[in-house]
């Protein structure tokens, strides 16, 4: 009756060769590819570079000047741009503004990313039940898996640095804009799809012309998530060596500076609001055309 | 491209089947299965049903049946947005049913456009930008999308409303949109799927004028789909009745309403406004007495009436675009051709009602 009170597992040995074996497969293949593969990687190391120097370098009377105008096109709101370039003020102000210049110039590079991978795989998934039934899983397992575990083969590949910080935050920010870029194209109504078809649209016609603008309300949203989850990834990725707001934040958690802690905290969430809201201000703007309704 | 106008829809043998193997049931339900019955042993919906029809070039052919009898699938097969189970749609010589899906995407592009039940107007885009949607797909050059779409805009009543969005619009505004980006597309055979029956019945009286008027001028090959019979007869040439997905009476609307081919169609015609509907032609008496008005055979009952008692006189005579008199009518007789009558059946082909 043992195998009743305790678990029949697989025997202890044959457990830790098994751990061995694929410890040591990996290690193999990381020492076999780990120089191709960061080989490959090299071109999105120096755009890192490149962008992270073009935000520190630029004189912040410019930089802020920049932000107000990007505020001021997405939203046409004086209340939004005003708010983007007080919090911003007052970062710079507390001594945080490389830093959060530095993080800024990060999520920018993951959020391009992301957009650049997850919205094709999302027109997949929405053009194919087939493409969808395999995406799926992949994605729950992305978004459930905790983050500290991809980050362990995704550092024995590559080493510390910015681009596995990079692929790390990716990894954990795509999720939302492949799902909302899918659901956006499949929520619009067939009656649309149907009259693009009568008037003989081609497919890339339709997509382009029909599905896409439809969607873009829905894809907006995606993008804004994804932006949310890049910038809740960022003191993880310090971690692994990703410098900009995480890393006194680390630094912080280690040593219990309570001060240096919030105050780095206060800055990730005051770009985060401005993102947030900059994002939402102008995916309510495309949908203008939904407000003024006869009667 | 302006084509040039004058394209007949010639509809043969056509038969829809859903479900999973259509194929294998087509047989049966040639050799006579009912809708019914196909449906309770086979699993498999008749769509539609050995549908034969023939549309002159350039004249408006109505279907008219209830929703379920397969008037929708029908002339989603005219630019083959469904595809038959098997049969023939013959457009200006070619098989709809046959081309491939290149010479499918020039067809629509160029041969077809289609006006839809809930408008299908595209949300973010404004009046000229949806009006233009058809031009668009075909690859013109923008000036000449706009000044084209800019010309159906005003005709079809909605100049200075190019800048709205479709949501700023009545449903009747957005149906003139819907029709002013299908006439745009300057093709010869219009595709009116149910296009008014959205709408209320003042404004869809109102948009049955803006047709019939630019009929007069543009003389399309137009199909419309509809389940109001006094909406058939005022636009029909030619009226097909569907039910169950069969073809149960075509004919002109002097065929229908005084020749029902059943009591099906009797019931539906029991309720119409005759008056407006009877010509003089179809009810009159031989040439009697000549004095009093004339009356164009063409006029209707009710125009006839009108003009009688107007006059005073006791008889009018009924005379041909050429002014001879063919026939005579009074008030009596006209009374009782209006009235509601037991349905005569096609095979009784009196043309003088019983009581006159």
């Amino acid at each position: 009756m043992n195998w009743f009170s305790s678990f029949p597992q697989m025997n202890d040995s044959s457990l830790t060769a098994l751990k061995k074996a694929i410890d040591e497969g990996f290690r193999q293949f990381t020492r076999q590819y780990g120089d191709t593969i960061e080989g490959f990687f090299t071109p999105l190391q120096a755009f890192l570079i490149w962008a992270e120097r073009l935000m520190i370098n630029t004189p912040w009377p410019i930089v802020l000047a920049v932000v107000g105008a990007i505020a001021w096109l997405a939203s046409r709101r004086v209340s939004v741009t005003a708010a983007a370039i007080a919090t911003l003020l007052l970062i710079g102000y507390f001594g945080m503004w490389e830093d959060t210049m530095r993080t800024i110039s990060m999520i920018l590079v993951c959020t391009v990313l992301s957009i650049a991978i997850g919205i094709p795989i999302g027109i997949l998934m929405a053009r194919s039940a087939a493409v969808q039934g395999c995406i799926n899983p992949v994605l729950d397992v992305m978004q459930t898996m905790p983050s500290f575990v991809y980050l362990i083969p995704v550092v024995m590949l590559l080493g510390i640095g910015r681009v596995p910080g990079v692929i790390a935050v990716v990894i954990y920010a795509l999720p939302p804009i492949i799902r909302l870029t899918n659901l956006g194209i499949r929520l619009v109504d067939r009656d649309m799809l149907e009259a693009a078809d009568a008037f003989g649209s081609s497919s890339w016609q339709k997509l382009r012309k029909v599905q896409l603008p439809l969607a873009l309300p829905t894809i907006m949203a995606g993008i804004n998530q994804t932006i949310m989850m890049a910038l809740a990834m960022v003191v993880i990725a310090s971690m692994i060596g990703v410098q900009g707001l995480g890393q006194p934040v680390l630094k912080a958690i280690a040593n219990q500076y309570f001060t240096l802690g919030i105050f780095n905290g206060l800055a990730i969430v005051g770009i985060a609001i401005i993102f947030d809201r900059v994002s939402q201000a102008f995916g309510l703007r495309l949908q203008k055309h939904r407000e003024a309704v006869h009667g | 491209m302006a084509e040039p106008s004058g394209l007949g829809i010639e509809i043969r043998h056509l038969f829809k089947i859903f479900g999973p193997s259509p194929a294998a049931h087509v047989q049966k339900v040639r050799d006579g299965l009912s809708k019914a019955e196909l449906m309770a042993r086979h699993q498999h919906v008749l769509g539609l049903n050995d549908i034969n029809i023939s549309v002159p070039a350039g004249s408006i052919q109505v279907i008219m049946g209830l929703s379920g009898s397969g008037k929708s699938t029908l002339i989603r097969h005219v630019n083959r947005l469904i595809e038959p189970t098997v049969g023939e749609v013959l457009i200006g010589g070619a098989d709809v049913v046959k081309m491939s899906k290149a010479e499918l995407l020039q067809f629509r592009r160029h041969q077809t456009a289609m006006v839809f039940q809930k408008f299908a107007l595209l949300p973010n885009r404004t009046v000229l930008e949806n009006t233009v949607f058809g031009l668009e797909i075909k690859g013109m050059p923008r000036n000449v999308q706009v000044e084209r779409a800019m010309r159906w805009i005003e005709r079809v009543g909605l100049g200075g409303f190019e800048g709205r969005y479709p949501n700023q619009l009545s449903g009747g505004m957005q149906q003139r949109v819907g029709l002013a980006r299908a006439l745009a597309n300057d093709a010869p055979i219009l595709l009116m799927d149910e296009a008014y029956s959205a709408l209320d019945p003042l404004i869809r009286m109102d948009m049955q004028t803006v047709l019939l008027d630019l009929q007069k001028e543009i003389r399309k090959t137009i199909l419309f789909i509809t389940h109001d019979l006094d909406e058939a007869l005022r636009l029909g040439d030619q009226i097909a009745i569907l039910r169950d997905g069969k073809v149960t009476q075509q004919g002109t609307s002097q065929d229908i309403v005084l020749r029902p081919a059943d009591d099906y169609i009797a019931n539906f015609v029991k309720e119409v406004n005759r008056g407006r509907v009877i010509r003089a032609e179809a009810v009159m008496a031989p040439p009697g007495p000549t004095e009093g008005p004339r009356i164009s055979r063409v006029a209707s009952l009710d125009e006839a009436m009108r003009l009688l008692s107007r006059s005073g006189a006791q008889t009018a005579a009924v005379i041909d675009e050429a002014g001879r008199i063919v026939g005579s009518l009074d008030l009596p007789l006209i009374v009782s051709s209006m009235a509601p009558h037991e349905p005569e059946m096609a095979q009784n082909d009196q043309r003088v009602p019983l009581f006159s």
